[in-house]
């Protein structure tokens, strides 16, 4: 089987590589390629969150005080590149590398040299999209969207995104496969494809969501950069191009792309609730023909991030009817998260605290989403703050916190220590007020008229800018507290000894695994039991 | 906690407020605006964040019955059951016939907001880094609009002037706009370099400028008054320094200025067009 091709050089199966250099930089094992991600995806969230610090205190108070405009402007274009490509993708891809051979039973990813070279561009293409933040003419400042012609305004800043974007790209894809390979070939007899764990499930579409929209961002940027230095007219009306038409392609990789970063979340609290809830997810199937249906969607309303260009009224209804469509499926989602609830017995754990926090709070993301799908009111929300706070709420309340729910909720199982709950928990209060004092003000911000990106404002914005600041770096130094669970976890192993099972209900192949993993997951196919999974019985 | 009192009668004012010229200091919701279009936009607005409102309620308030409810520490003991056909039918039609319910008046506006036929007269806008031009096509009117030169010294980084003490800062330009009341006015909208947008809160919509496209859009001001507002669309260095102020007055009113600006019109335009831009 399978696991003969993927344990070929290594002499012993139990024993990693000796050497910090092979065991990290040759690894094809998927854990230790799962712990690079996560810890690369770390790195970029403190160096995106940094970026983050230095827009809020900038809008501490009106007026300049601390940098150019041209240089915020850099900074919210780099903050939303390193955070969505470096910070909750990665993210998603090294808890994926780590969970579903755990998942499906297998030893290890189906592509393991594809998934070391799919890891190690990563650090290439953001130094190559670092770097222009210390060349002349600075990082580039025209949006993370790259709209031209602002974006090919820039240096040759221009050219290092680009490729920085097609670098990503490709380890995206390469993931994808990767990915897609694993849950389709890999998984061990009897686990079928609706016995397959809901965070398996939406990996399977989010990665085919990938390989479909990651070569329409290559050829969006691609023309950007042949406009820019090889003198053709994509994009450019003079020369007979259409700057709109880059808009309407680069969103429509975008708005696959969002939910790129929010299908895996859903998979995870899927997980993590019935857990805590001691009973079984309500809805499975349910769960999983929403998730394929929100994919679908997500190919067919992509205009609606631009209302405002200009579009024939036929075209802005069929994307505002589109767009409301989406709440159907995301509203079964959470009526069965609150059904799972609902007659549990639960308790409360660090990763079910992020977990519920994430159902409350994408949810405020989800209304505001709703709001901004409709066209009349979308022509008064758009790029304003309005739109920051909507997406700041499915982004880092919705994403982010369903990644520190996964990181708490599986840390046991990667590390055998079990992580200090006292902290788990002060780290998610902290978080959740601070989160909150954050963006909530941005909504009224948007409502009363503050456009987004700019690095100054009318004194009546003044004092939620200023709550939003406070909030803003409360928020960062309470991730330090964060920075230092995980420490006192993985390094100085503080934490007690984990039990095979962690957690009282869990369900699952991952919790028939010691406590931590063995390197090589399953070397022999798991004889599969219904009993131990969490959907066995899907006509229960 | 006076503080918040005053901050949330402040709040309360500035829903209740009619019209508004400019962006209040605690100000929590959209305003009305100024026209029916405006209007029309609030009230689906308040729409839809009730519906969101009361939805949130239910959800949110069953979730947290549930948490208080179904703990192990107060000796729930879970259910087995994990479908429900008929729950699960129920919460797939309620929202779309909610969903449905908000469109028909989105759809509504919307097809009214895009009717541009009709119009009185016809400006066009267009765009430029970092100001806006006005051209009252069929006029011979033209001049350009940037921001407020006592702004413009005080938004310099380590400029040393607090921006509270400079009138409307960064709301005020050196020329508005001026459209009569009660009129219909047709927008023309473009760019000449990069895309703009054109937005002021009280007409109840934006608008992007796209360089070498035509964008179209209408007002119909029902209050005089000055109306404020900003460029919406990152457009470089600086987008936060191009605001747009909107001046309607009463048909004679505007009528008279127009004569004055057609008899001043050709040197100072040239005199506003060669003013140098913000360094």
């Amino acid at each position: 089987m399978a696991s003969y091709a993927t344990t070929d050089h290594h002499d012993d199966h139990d024993h990693k590589p000796t050497g910090f250099f092979e065991r990290w930089f040759m690894s094809t094992n998927h854990k230790d390629i799962g712990t690079l991600y996560l810890v690369f995806s770390l790195v970029m969230f403190l160096i995106g969150g940094a970026m983050a610090l230095v827009i809020r205190a900038e809008l501490f108070q009106p007026g300049l005080q601390l940098v150019h405009p041209d240089f915020f402007n850099s900074m919210t274009t780099v903050h939303a590149l390193v955070m969505i490509f470096g910070a909750v993708m990665p993210a998603f891809v090294g808890l994926a590398n780590w969970m579903i051979p755990m998942m499906v039973g297998a030893p290890d990813m189906a592509l393991p040299r594809m998934n070391n070279w799919s890891f190690w561009i990563m650090p290439f293409a953001f130094a190559l999209l670092l770097s222009t933040l210390f060349m002349d003419g600075g990082a580039p400042a025209g949006g993370w969207t790259l709209y031209p012609p602002l974006s090919i305004q820039g240096g040759n800043n221009v050219a290092f995104v680009i490729f920085a974007v097609h670098m990503m790209g490709i380890s995206s894809i390469m993931g994808a496969i990767n990915i897609i390979a694993t849950i389709l070939n890999m998984r061990a007899p009897g686990m079928d494809l609706l016995k397959m764990p809901v965070f398996v499930w939406t990996w399977l579409i989010t990665a085919f969501l990938l390989i479909a929209v990651m070569p329409v961002l290559a050829g969006a940027v691609t023309m950007l950069l042949t406009d820019k230095f090889f003198g053709t007219s994509f994009f450019s009306a003079a020369g007979g191009g259409d700057p709109v038409m880059f808009q309407h392609i680069f969103w429509f990789f975008g708005h696959p792309e969002v939910y790129i970063m929010i299908l895996p979340a859903f998979g995870i609290v899927s997980e993590i609730i019935p857990t805590f809830s001691r009973k079984p997810l309500f809805g499975y199937q349910a769960m999983v023909y929403a998730t394929a249906s929100i994919a679908f969607l997500s190919f067919i309303v992509w205009a609606h991030h631009m209302f405002t260009v200009g579009m024939p009224l036929g075209g802005q209804l069929f994307f505002m009817y589109a767009t409301m469509l989406i709440a159907v499926p995301t509203g079964v989602k959470v009526f069965n998260w609150v059904a799972t609830m609902w007659r549990g017995s639960m308790t409360f754990e660090t990763p079910m605290l992020f977990a519920v926090g994430f159902v409350i709070l994408f949810t405020i993301g989800g209304f505001s989403g709703l709001m901004l799908a409709i066209v009349p009111a979308d022509f008064q929300y758009h790029d304003t703050y309005f739109v920051v706070a909507h997406f700041h709420y499915v982004l880092v309340t919705g994403a982010i916190f369903s990644i520190m729910a996964a990181v708490y909720y599986w840390l046991p199982k990667w590390t055998g220590r079990m992580y200090n709950e006292t902290l788990g928990k002060w780290h998610f209060w902290l978080s959740t007020i601070t989160v909150n004092v954050l963006f909530f003000p941005q909504h009224f911000l948007g409502l009363a008229g503050m456009p987004r990106r700019i690095p100054d404002y009318n004194p009546a914005f003044a004092d939620f800018n200023m709550i939003s600041s406070v909030g803003g770096f409360a928020f960062g130094i309470t991730q330090l507290l964060f920075v230092w669970i995980l420490i006192d976890c993985c390094w100085l192993k503080r934490g007690a000894k984990a039990t095979q099972g962690v957690w009282e209900s869990a369900k699952g192949l991952e919790w028939t695994l010691p406590s931590p993993a063995p390197y090589h997951s399953f070397t022999t196919p798991p004889k599969i039991d219904d009993r131990m999974l969490a959907h066995g019985d899907v006509t229960h | 906690m006076t503080r918040a009192k005053f901050a949330l009668g402040l709040a309360l004012a500035a829903l209740s407020t009619a019209a508004m010229a400019a962006p209040e200091r605690w100000q929590l919701n959209m305003t009305p605006g100024v026209t029916a279009t405006s209007q029309d936009v609030f009230q689906l607005h308040m729409l839809i964040l009730w519906i969101c409102v009361v939805i949130g309620i239910v959800v949110f308030g069953a979730m947290f019955y549930a948490m208080f409810k179904f703990r192990k520490s107060k000796g729930a003991v879970a259910a087995t059951w994990s479908h429900n056909t008929t729950a699960e039918i129920i919460w797939t039609v309620i929202p779309v016939l909610i969903l449905l319910g908000m469109a028909w008046p989105a759809t509504k506006t919307l097809v009214r907001m895009a009717d541009t036929g009709d119009a009185a007269m016809t400006v066009k806008i267009t765009g430029y880094q970092w100001k806006w031009r006005y051209e009252y096509l069929g006029e011979d009117v033209n001049f350009m609009s940037s921001l407020s030169r006592a702004a413009d010294e005080a938004r310099q980084l380590g400029s040393g002037i607090d921006p509270s003490t400079v009138d409307n800062y960064l709301l005020d330009v050196d020329r508005p706009l001026v459209i009569p009341t009660n009129t219909k006015v047709r927008f023309v909208i473009t760019a000449d370099d990069v895309i703009h947008a054109w937005w002021v809160p009280a007409l109840g919509w934006k608008q992007d400028a796209i360089p070498g496209f035509i964008n179209e859009a209408w007002t119909e001001v029902n209050e005089p008054g000055v109306y404020r507002g900003q460029c919406a669309e990152l457009c470089g260095k600086d987008h936060g320094f191009m605001p747009i102020v909107v001046i309607a007055k009463p048909k004679a009113e505007f009528d008279a200025w127009l004569a004055e600006q057609k008899a001043a019109n050709a040197p100072a335009t040239d005199a506003v067009a060669q003013a140098p831009s913000a360094p």
